[in-house]
């Protein structure tokens, strides 16, 4: 099966190649028996998008979380460029600084918003949280940084103080954004940001997220099933099916000139409209 | 000036195969070797279905070539599109490779403006420049300017093209690949593109290009290529 895999190859020519900011080496994640993800590798640079696509059940949440450092690998290692250790294994650090960086350099935005928001705090109360995290005790500044956020994901200020219920679906996902960006990250994870979500809602949603990673120069992992969003948001992609990686290249490439026979097959199933 | 050539195509072939059509595998072009130097409009010639977009989309990195090595004159020294990192492939297509398609495909719901200016902003161009530049090429191509602040998936078929090209000639890449870039266009109008192909090749920008239309061919073609004899065998 690992002989498989169709990638381009990893040498370049006339070019110099910067540091990583993340370096997934041979990460395999099993449960019991049953393959989560197998023998993965890649690298990630500053301001990459890279884009985990395949369909339910082939392992892109389990090589998500264990990337993210929520889910402890069964083998393989996962780096990060620190900015207090550099380029470290985050499963060798000790839990309070692999949360501390995880804090301070990183985001990671769930399909679900009750999966990343805290539903008894206000929405800026929920925005407001990572800089208190991070010891901003400066209540007018947190504040005014908060109504900043809501602006840029566009929401409406004067509805800083309600409870993340009291918005639809595609607000909280907003709220959410900004939760997640507000501290400055240097990666950001983003697992089916827009899978919940009506059509139309979508669209702007995605038209914010490209906008802001472009503008924040932002590192993104997005897991998707959906070949638009991945055309839409993706540098490159990775392919995967029951847990191993069986394509990655150039986004464009991946989906006008798919290589593996799955990969074809998850290209041409996507309907015309 | 620099008289290396910006493209040098050599060994190239492409085979498609359909692994959920039994594995049908499709040959179609194969030993296709081609430079092109600062200046020059390379016209690829050869009937419908021989491989001549495909040929376009190897050089862009669109499409993966089955052998050979496509290398790009970027920055001062040759970068092999078949073999270098997305990330590079991206950098090269942003600074050196542009490609004009038939067809405009954006990104959904961005106006007509914003889409045209993007290339520039991200080569870090300001705004207002960028605007500047913009309008002066939309109102060469003479697009409305009461469409220009609209998003263009409702323009008509030569609208979206003007679009598209705009999008293209706006940077001043030195290498472009023009896929029938004249495809949908009145004669007033590919009068205008051809003045801005023959600008941009009188600029030292190196072409490769396909145009069924013989009067815009022979407007601008420097040499012909015939794609058909490196027909891979079936």
């Amino acid at each position: 099966m690992d002989a498989d895999v169709m990638t381009r190859p990893q040498a370049a020519s006339g070019m110099t190649q910067a540091a990583p900011l993340l370096r997934v080496t041979d990460l395999t994640k099993s449960y019991g028996h049953v393959v989560g993800c197998r023998n993965v590798s890649f690298e990630l640079r500053p301001g990459e998008v890279l884009g985990i696509v395949g369909e339910s059940g082939s392992g892109k949440t389990t090589l998500l979380n264990a990337i993210s450092g929520k889910l402890p690998p069964s083998a393989g290692k996962v780096e990060f460029d620190t900015s207090r250790f550099g380029l470290t294994d985050i499963y060798g650090l000790n839990e309070p600084d692999r949360r501390r960086m995880q804090r301070e350099e990183w985001g990671f935005v769930h399909q679900n918003p009750r999966d990343g928001l805290r539903m008894r705090v206000s929405g800026g109360a929920n925005v407001a949280e990572p800089l208190m995290n991070l010891g901003n005790r400066h209540y007018g500044q947190m504040r005014a940084a908060t109504i900043e956020w809501l602006e840029r994901v566009e929401l409406d200020t004067r509805r800083i103080d309600d409870k993340p219920r009291n918005f639809s679906g595609g607000m909280q996902q907003r709220i959410q954004v900004a939760r997640n960006l507000i501290h400055g990250p240097r990666l950001v994870f983003m697992d089916e940001p827009t899978g919940g979500l009506d059509v139309s809602v979508q669209a702007r949603l995605l038209d914010l997220l490209r906008e802001l990673v472009r503008d924040l120069g932002l590192a993104v992992i997005i897991v998707t099933h959906d070949m638009a969003v991945a055309r839409l948001m993706a540098d490159r992609l990775i392919v995967m099916k029951n847990g191993f990686v069986v394509e990655t290249g150039l986004t464009d490439q991946v989906l006008d000139d798919p290589q593996h026979p799955y990969s074809q097959l998850l290209v041409s199933s996507v309907l015309q409209i | 000036m620099s008289t290396l050539p910006l493209i040098v195509v050599e060994d190239l072939a492409k085979t498609f195969v359909l692994h959920n059509a039994d594995s049908a595998s499709i040959p179609v072009f194969e030993r296709l070797s081609l430079e092109v130097s600062p200046g020059e409009c390379v016209v690829l010639a050869g009937e419908s279905g021989v491989g001549k977009s495909t040929l376009m989309r190897s050089i862009y990195g669109n499409y993966l070539p089955t052998q050979g090595s496509v290398r790009v004159l970027h920055d001062g020294a040759y970068v092999d599109i078949t073999q270098a990192l997305p990330h590079q492939v991206l950098d090269v297509r942003r600074r050196t490779l542009g490609y004009v398609s038939q067809f405009l495909r954006v990104i959904p719901r961005i106006s007509t403006l914003q889409l045209i200016m993007e290339p520039l902003l991200e080569n870090g161009v300001s705004t207002e420049e960028a605007q500047d530049r913009a309008e002066t090429l939309l109102s060469a191509l003479r697009l409305p300017r009461a469409h220009w602040e609209l998003p263009p998936a409702t323009f008509s078929g030569g609208e979206q093209q003007r679009v598209n090209i705009a999008r293209s000639f706006i940077r001043n890449y030195p290498v472009m690949l023009l896929d029938e870039p004249t495809a949908s266009l009145d004669a007033e109008n590919r009068a205008i593109v051809v003045t801005l192909i023959q600008q941009a090749l009188a600029r030292g920008a190196a072409m490769i290009g396909i145009f069924h239309d013989h009067d815009v061919r022979d407007a601008v073609a420097t040499r012909l290529f015939g794609v058909s004899e490196f027909k891979a065998a079936a």
